[in-house]
Parts: C-alpha cells; structure tokens; sequence
C-alpha cells in the first residue's frame, strides 16, 4: 500500500487520506470538505432525478475514514450541504447514519457559500471558522495575514500530470508551506484544475497530492499540467 | 395499379417507360401491402417509392391532410428530394403539395403546417417522433395512407432506428390503414428489414428487387513505393494518388477518421503541383465551410474532395468518376457503399482504386475486392429493444396526452424491435421515466408522471414537453469544442492570442490531451495549441509539416466479422496469394519459412523473447475492440498466472502481450495451457470486472443516460449553466454501481457497451471459434506476420497499466532522479 504522505503547515502535520479527508494526529481532529449533501435530489423539482445515493456514498466514506482515524473532532470546511433544501430532502436511513457519524467526535459544521447555515438538529456546534493551534480553517481561502497557515475548500483542486503520453487527471489536495486546499470530498462534487484563474496567486512553489484509485501520489508544481 | 394516363405521357415524353420495380411497388402499394424495394443507386429507387402516392393523391384531390410521410436519415437529403419531386408535379400539373419539416424548419412554418398540412410531409426520424408527441398528432395524422422510409438499411442498425420503429407504431395507432414503403440498398439480410417493416408477428413485407446496375471497376493500387509495415497515413502513395486524380475529371477520396483526412489532405496539398481545386470534407468542419465544399462539387469546380462517411449517403454532388479509398475499407457493404458515390448511372461501372495503408491493409483490401466483385454484403443486422430509447419514447408518448400502460405496451410490443420486450422491463421503463427507478423511492412527489384515476398516466408538467423536445434524439455527440483560429501579438514580456474566426469543432477529450505550444493537425493545417477561453480552443498557424500529437484513433468501424473470415481463408490459401503484389507475397513466404501460416480455422499464436521480454502474439482477426477486450482479459489471467504482463497493444487484425515471465516455458513444463488460458470463460467474471471498472462502459453509460433523459444535452447559449447544473455522468455511474447495481440505465449501458466498445459478442463467437484451434509457435525471434503490431508498440496507446501504476511510476522515476542528481 501507499506510503503515508504528510503535508506540513507552520510546523503542523497533516495526513491526506485517499478517501480525500485530513488527518490531524497532533490534534486528534479529521478534516472534510465540501460534501454538497443532497447534490443528487437538488434538480427534483426541475424533473432531474439522479440516482439519490451521493449522501450515501459520502456519509459510507466518511465514516470509513472516522473508524481508520478514531478521532476527537471532526471538522466540516463548510458546503456540507449542496443548499439550504437539503435538510428536508435527505431520506431517513442516511439521517441516521449522519447523526451515528457526527455521535462518535466533536463535530464543527463550518459554514459554506452552499450552505450559511447548515440544520442544527444533527449535533455539533456551527461557526464561521476555526482554528488547530496556528492553523486557520475556514471554507474560502483568504489572503493571508503574517506568520498566518490555513486549511480552506471551496474550490474543489484536481491536477492532471503527463505519464506515458497518458494524461491523468485527480482530485487532489495542494499545499506550499502556508497554505492547503482540500478535495470536494463528496460523491458527485466535479473539480477544477489547480492551473485555472481561480487558483491564481495563491500559492508559491506548491506540491500536490493526487488522489489514486489505491493510493495518494505527490507531484511538484513542475509536473503538474 | 395501372399508372394514370398523364404519368405514362410524362414517362414516354422522356423516353422513359415505368422500370419494372415500379410498378411492382405500385401494385402491391394498391393492395395496400407494406413492401421493401431493394435496388441500387440511380435505379428510380425515389421515384419507386413516391409514385403509388403521386397516383393516389392526383385522384383523391389536394388538402385533405398529410397523404404521405417520407423518412430521410439525412436533413440534406430530404431537401433534396423535395426539390426533386417538384420536376414531376410541375411537368405532370399534380395538385401535390410537397413540404419539408426538419431540425432548421422555423416555428411558424410548422404552426402552418399543423393549419394547413401538405399532401406529402418530407422529414427525418426525430421529426417523426416529435410529431407524435405532439397533442394534435391523432388529428394530423388521421388521413395518412404511406409512410416512405428511405436508406431503410443505414437507420436500422443504430437507435436511431429503434426509436423510428416505436415513433412508427403511434403513426400506425392513428392511421391503421397505413403501409410502409422501404427503399434499402442492398443488405446482408433482408429478411430482417422485410419483418422489421411490419408489425411484429404479422406477415414480413414482400421483397421487390431493382434491376442490377453494373458491376463496378476496382482496382487496388500496386505502388512501385515499399508498402509500409504498419501505420494508417498511407503517405507513400500519394504521388500516385495524386497521379489518378490528375487523369480523373473528379475524384472522391474516402478515408476512414478525420484524422486521416486531415493527414491525406495535407499531403494532397503539398503534392500538387498543378494547383488542382481540391477540398477536404468531414463532420468536424464548420458547417458553413462544408456548404462551400459541397456546392463546389455541385458546380463542378473541384477536381477532388478528402472526405469520411459525411459524404458516404445521399445526394449527388456533381458528376465523379473516381473513388479513391484510402485505407482498408472495413466492409464489403461500406465499401460499395461508396463506390456507388462515383457514376450515379446504370448502365456505367463505378470506377474504385483502394490504397492500402499497410501490409495487412493490402490482404483487407484483396478480400473486400473479391467480396464487392461477388457483391456479397456485410451490413449489420437491425438493431432491436434498446432500454434507454424506450425510456425515451414513453416520455414523448406522456407529452401528447395521457396513456394507459397497457395500451402502451402492446403498441411497443408491435414493433418487430420490441418483440421480446416482457412487460416487467416495460414496467421498470415506465417507473424510470416516472421517478428514477430507483430502489431507494427519492422522487415521488416530483414524479414526471402522474397517475389519474384510471389507471392512466399523464405528464406532470407542461415543462417537462418543452425538455423532451430539446433532449429527443438518439445522436449523442462527444462533447465538443469549437477551435478558432488566434492571432499572436507580442507584448513585452508576454504573448498575447487574441481569438479569430471558427475552424470547426473537434473532440473536447483531444484537447485535453494538449499541452500549449503542441502543434496538431486540423482543417488542413499544422495548428500550435495556445489554450482555452471561455468560447473553446485557441489555436495559431504553425510552419511546422509535421504535427507533434498525432491524433489517430483507430477506425471508428471495425473490420466486419465477414470480410475477416475472408482474410483468414486467403492467409491459409498460399494459391490466392498470387493475386497479392510481390512485396507481400514475400512477406507471407517468409512468414512461412520462420513461423506458419494458419490454417482457416486456426488462430496462430506466437512467443518469442525479445529484448528482456517475452511476447505472445496472436491474430484472431476480429478488430481492434475485441482485441482490446481480449487484451485486458488475458492480462488479468496472466497476472494471476504469474507471468507479470507488463501491457498489451491490440490492432485490427493481432494481438501483442509483453510479459516478464517465460511463457512458453510455463507452456512447455505445462503449467500453463493456451487451451485454458483462451477458454470462452473469461467471458465471465473477468469480463463483468474489468467492464465495470473501463472507461469505454462510462462512455456508453454517459450516452444512455442522455438518450433516457437522466441527463440533459448541453444546450447551445445556455452552455455555461447547464455545466453547472450538471454532475459528471462518471461519478454518477459510479455512486449507481455501487447502490443500485440492478439500474435500468446500468444495464443499457451494458447491453450497449458488449455490442459496441467492448465488442464482447464478438470476441465470445471468436473464442468459441479457435477453441482447440490454437496453433502455437515458439520461436526464437520476432516473426514476419507480428512485426506490425510490434511496429505499433511505440505509436499506440498502451494498455494493461492502469492510473495508479502509471502515477506511481512517474512519481517514483522523480525519485530517482532526484537520487541521481545526489
């Protein structure tokens, strides 16, 4: 299997997790962003009708991840829902698993552009943004303050590398010292390609770490298209 | 039926008497009989078809409703056999009104239409099936006596077909008296159009063959150049390509992928000398620069034309007297098919050169030319009961008006293509258009169909027949990107493109394979990629002459099962080889003197070592899907094996596997048998593996859920949003796979995907085929017979690695050069 990788901001270590989720040993706390929950039920009214199993799919992983990391907190980077409707709509098997899911740690639901402000009734407390010692987690990224780190989502990153006149496109997390942006954690989130304007100035000479199907791989900013 | 007296006057006025098939079709059009007609081009196949409903109409009088439906697969075509018709009606004084109905035709003039309909409605198959969604269609349809279904051959073999068959049963339900009219070109089988004619049990339509025109003139080109190995560009014979289309008056140069278009056409260009008017035509052009092409021809102001299939159908375009094909035709049908482009007359032979691009393209192309001397046909057999287009048409059966199930479904089980359709699939067809399908019940308040008291369903909004109508259809495009041509400004310190006019469109997956600054071929240039805006590619004139991404995909059709075996039974024929040019000749006798050659039955299989690795080469002949198919899963079981396959490339006619292991080793101390390891059952659990995890099954399912309206098209100006709205067709596969594994639309995309990409039917026949037919040679070096296939190791994608191992790799080789540079 992989080697563990480990991403380091202000002297902070941090593990991507193949399932796209972050593990912070040193504060016992796992890390999700954006899940957009109920994505799939969201052009009902419109007479779309996806299959209805994203929230599933994304609550399966996750909880697959809280039972290999065992961790105090867990802590959601905000558009844990796709909208304010989702709450209403999620069927009553997955609400379980959601409220087994936030039972088992400390559960913060930051808030996202998709979601303000998430339902209260599935335990844990809401807020703006938080922090793990000099670490800012919040859902947008913003500019940066002195000596400040973050963790933020929002913009989905994946990178496409060259191999064998192959291209191969993931989801990915990408960090250079200060910074790190997290991968859409849930099932039917797309993603944007960490060379498009969005991501532009951000970061300084970054790395990213690419999602496998069995493994995460780490690439420099050098080799990725 | 004896034709009234002014039709025979128009007859003799041009010296024409009625052509036997005519009158048949007449007759049994009296009879009120639905008939096939099978004949060749220029044979009054058209008029054949019109002339019952020219006769009926002239007698019952004018503006008594829609008298005839005529079906045309292409919108081109049913222009122009509108214009053709108005000759007769004028010349003849008929009190016949002829209007079209297509994609293009403005809303007004359908509401006219509808007002006022005409006696003879020309149109193509989706318009027919809007037309039955519409909530007039009974009235509309209430008078109808004909339906003219034109190039029958080419629409039944796709959806297409299927979801005419379904829009025919509601023309049937509103005018039972109705019949069919088929015009085909000669098939495989007619048998299976004549039933498909025809209500599903009832008697198959009676067969009227044309008279037969004149067996064309083919010859295949025996260069004085050295025919390649391996490869598709064919660029050594274009001087004498060049040479015939100095000689012809107007010449069509088929080829099989745009790509190749492109290339050929480049090289066209450079050769010529003369500066002869030649063009280049496929369906990736701007629409507006195909026009100019076309009217070209029409004008006889064009020596040449590079085109693909887009100008394989249909209307005359000027007067050619050659067909060039280059590279392998693929099919005895298809390539007839084309040479019927040239000399539109009877009693003239078509004249046909084949350029093979290859060695193994040289034996194609002698096999397709004995098969189009015996004028055997290879067509495909109707396609039938597609789950995806059925969801489709019970949407559009919704949008004219509440339907009962069981009414409904008797109707579809009337079409010959819905025969086997039980009423339990109907049932998961209707809940999928309802709410989904799906197990887990998400949707039922916002269902798209509601039930009434009675038993009866209807639409549950007046929107949803507003999407049905911009959705419809079976073609599903592959996401495209419009390339524009840009201008590069230097700044200081930058380079600035600014974008111009619009080249055409190509495949959005091709340019994102681009890096800026490659240089690829398209509209006949050597373009450098400059990246994206928010309108498409952007791309510059390169001075290159040779392109940096090649962009050969394979043929889009492979070599027909038919026109295989007739390879398979030349190869084992040393006497037949004497029809082949000396080069290749030699080349079998070598392969002769190294290896063998097979018999018909057998399937030749090879090991050597070469380099530090062992390949097993085989040449089953089948295509390259299945070869790709029978890649991955001979892969799986060499692994497990134990031999370390390091990957695998497949043609169309061999297949090549690298491995660390010695196989013929494992064969010899019989730890491995050839038997065994080419055993039909890897058909099972292997296949239904490696399918669900394969791209290509992604690709049919994104084409299924679009067709059964999961999904909706990307709508021109609305791009923007709907991209979006919507979520990646990949990942919902992948969430339904997992959760609802029994989906309706999971298994279209399989029925879909075994028939098509993954060619599974195929490759199952085939394995069947050599089963104790295995001829093993274990050699000492490479042999004759598999050096193309070797040849295309470095041009080809590779298989077998998957993304990991690949991320892996490149991950790993950073290591060790980082490790070097300690």
């Amino acid at each position: 299997m992989s080697r563990s990788h480990r991403i380091t901001l202000s002297g902070v270590d941090f593990i991507p997790d193949l399932s796209g989720a972050l593990f912070a040993p040193d504060f016992s706390a796992l890390l999700v962003a954006d899940l957009h929950l109920e994505k799939g039920t969201s052009l009902a009214r419109r007479g779309v009708h996806l299959p209805p199993y994203d929230t599933r799919e994304s609550l399966l992983q996750l909880k697959a991840a809280l039972e290999a990391t065992r961790p105090r907190r867990l802590i959601f980077l905000g558009d844990s829902f796709h909208d304010l409707g989702a709450r209403g709509r999620i069927d009553a098997s997955d609400l379980a698993l959601l409220r087994a899911i936030t039972a088992a740690a400390d559960t913060i639901w930051i808030t996202g552009n998709h979601d303000p402000a998430p339902p209260q009734d599935l335990g844990g407390v809401i807020i703006g943004e938080t922090a793990l010692g000099p670490v800012s987690l919040r859902h947008q990224p913003k500019t940066l303050r002195a000596g400040e780190a973050e963790i933020s989502g929002h913009l989905h990153p994946a990178a496409a590398i060259h191999a064998r006149g192959r291209r191969i496109r993931c989801r990915c997390f990408i960090a250079d010292g200060k910074r790190l942006i997290m991968p859409a954690f849930g099932s039917y989130t797309g993603a944007l390609n960490v060379r498009s304007e969005a991501f532009e100035g951000l970061f300084g000479d970054f790395h990213v770490w690419m999602i496998g199907a069995k493994a995460v791989h780490r690439f420099p900013a050098s080799q990725v298209r | 039926m004896s034709l009234p007296q002014r039709f025979l006057d128009w007859f003799s006025a041009r010296g024409w008497a009625p052509r036997a098939h005519q009158l048949r079709v007449l007759d049994h059009a009296e009879a009120r009989e639905s008939v096939l007609l099978i004949s060749p081009t220029g044979g009054g196949k058209t008029l054949a078809g019109f002339l019952p409903s020219l006769a009926e109409i002239a007698e019952r009088g004018p503006g008594q409703g829609i008298h005839t439906l005529y079906v045309s697969p292409l919108k081109a075509l049913a222009i122009d056999i509108a214009r053709n018709l108005e000759a007769p009606i004028a010349e003849m004084k008929l009190p016949v009104t002829v209007e079209t109905r297509t994609g293009d035709t403005p809303h007004s003039r359908r509401q006219r239409q509808r007002r006022n309909p005409p006696d003879i409605l020309i149109t193509t198959p989706e318009q027919v099936s809007l037309l039955v969604a519409d909530p007039h269609a009974a009235h509309l349809l209430k008078g109808l006596r004909t339906v003219i279904l034109d190039e029958l051959h080419s629409m039944v073999t796709s959806k297409r077909g299927v979801l005419l068959s379904l829009a025919l049963t509601r023309v049937q339900s509103h005018a039972p008296g109705a019949i069919r009219i088929g015009l085909s070109a000669t098939v495989a089988d007619p048998d299976a159009l004549r039933a498909w004619l025809v209500p599903a049990g009832a008697k198959p339509a009676p067969l009227v063959l044309g008279t037969p025109g004149a067996k064309p003139d083919i010859r295949i080109l025996s260069s004085v150049e050295r025919v390649p190995w391996s490869g598709h560009s064919s660029l050594y014979a274009i001087p004498e390509v060049y040479g015939e289309i100095k000689r012809a008056k107007m010449t069509l140069v088929f080829v099989n992928t745009r790509s190749q278009a492109e290339t050929v056409f480049q090289a066209l260009w450079e050769a010529n000398d003369d500066n002869l008017p030649i063009a280049l035509h496929h369906g990736s052009l701007d629409v507006a620069q195909r026009r100019r092409v076309e009217a070209a021809m029409g004008q006889g102001k064009l020596r040449a034309v590079v085109c693909t299939s887009t100008l394989e159908l249909g209307i005359d375009w000027g007067d050619v007297d050659l067909v060039v094909h280059v590279g392998a035709p693929k099919g005895s049908s298809r390539l007839l098919q084309r040479i019927g482009r040239s000399n539109h007359r009877l009693d003239l032979p078509s004249q046909a050169l084949l350029v093979p691009s290859n060695r193994f393209e040289v034996l194609e192309c002698t096999a397709a030319l004995q098969a189009a001397e015996a004028n055997a046909q290879d067509t495909e057999y109707p396609a039938a009961m597609k789950l995806d287009v059925l969801a489709q048409h019970i949407l559009g059966r919704a949008c004219a008006g509440p339907f009962h199930p069981d009414a409904l479904f008797a109707e579809v089980a009337s079409a010959w293509t819905y025969r086997k359709l039980t009423r339990a699939e109907f049932d998961q067809a209707v809940d999928y258009v309802a709410t989904g399908g799906y197990a887990l019940r998400a949707y039922e308040r916002h269902a798209k169909l509601k039930p009434l008291a009675s038993g009866t369903l209807r639409l549950a909004h007046p929107r949803l027949a507003m999407a049905y109508r911009l959705n419809m259809g079976t073609i599903v495009e592959d996401e495209m990107l419009k390339v524009r041509l840009a201008h590069a400004k230097r700044r200081p310190g930058k380079r600035v493109v600014a974008g111009g006019r619009v080249l055409g469109e190509v495949e959005e997956w091709f340019v994102s394979q681009l890096t800026i600054g490659q240089t690829f071929v398209f509209a006949g240039e050597v373009l450098r990629f400059e990246g994206l805006d928010e309108f498409g590619a952007l791309a510059t004139r390169s001075g290159d002459r040779e392109p940096m991404v090649p962009s050969y995909q394979g043929g889009k059709f492979p070599l027909s099962t038919y026109l295989a075996s007739r390879v398979r039974q030349m190869l084992a024929d040393p006497a037949a080889w004497k029809r082949l040019p000396p080069q290749v000749r030699g080349w079998l006798s070598l392969q002769r003197l190294r290896s063998a050659v097979p018999q018909a039955g057998q399937m030749l299989v090879e090991t050597f070592p070469r380099a530090d690795k062992h390949y097993m080469v085989c040449y089953p002949f089948e295509g390259r899907l299945a070869h790709q198919t029978l890649g991955m899963l001979l892969t799986r079981r060499l692994e497990r094996a134990g031999m370390q396959p390091l990957g695998f490339v497949a043609s169309e006619y061999a297949l090549a596997v690298w491995m660390v292991r010695d196989l013929p080793l494992a064969v010899s101390s019989g730890r491995i048998s050839l038997g065994r390891l080419f055993d039909e059952d890897m058909m099972g659990d292997d296949l239904e593996a490696w399918m669900a995890e394969s791209a290509l099954m992604k690709r049919t399912f994104r084409n299924a859920a679009i067709i059964a309206g999961l999904i909706e098209r990307r709508q021109a100006g609305k791009e923007k949003t709907a991209r979006q709205m919507t979520v990646n067709t990949d990942l919902i596969y992948d969430v339904l796979r997992t959760h609802d594994p029994g989906h309706l639309l999971l298994r279209a995309a399989w029925d879909d995907a075994a028939e098509g990409l993954i060619d599974a039917h195929r490759l199952g026949a085939m394995l069947r085929r050599v089963k104790g037919q295995i001829l093993h040679k274990a050699l000492d070096a490479v042999s004759p017979l598999s050096v193309p296939i070797l040849l295309d190791i470095g041009r080809e994608s590779v298989y077998g690695e998957g993304h990991d191992a690949l991320l892996a790799e490149a991950a790993n080789a950073l290591i060790d050069e980082a490790m070097r540079l300690v």
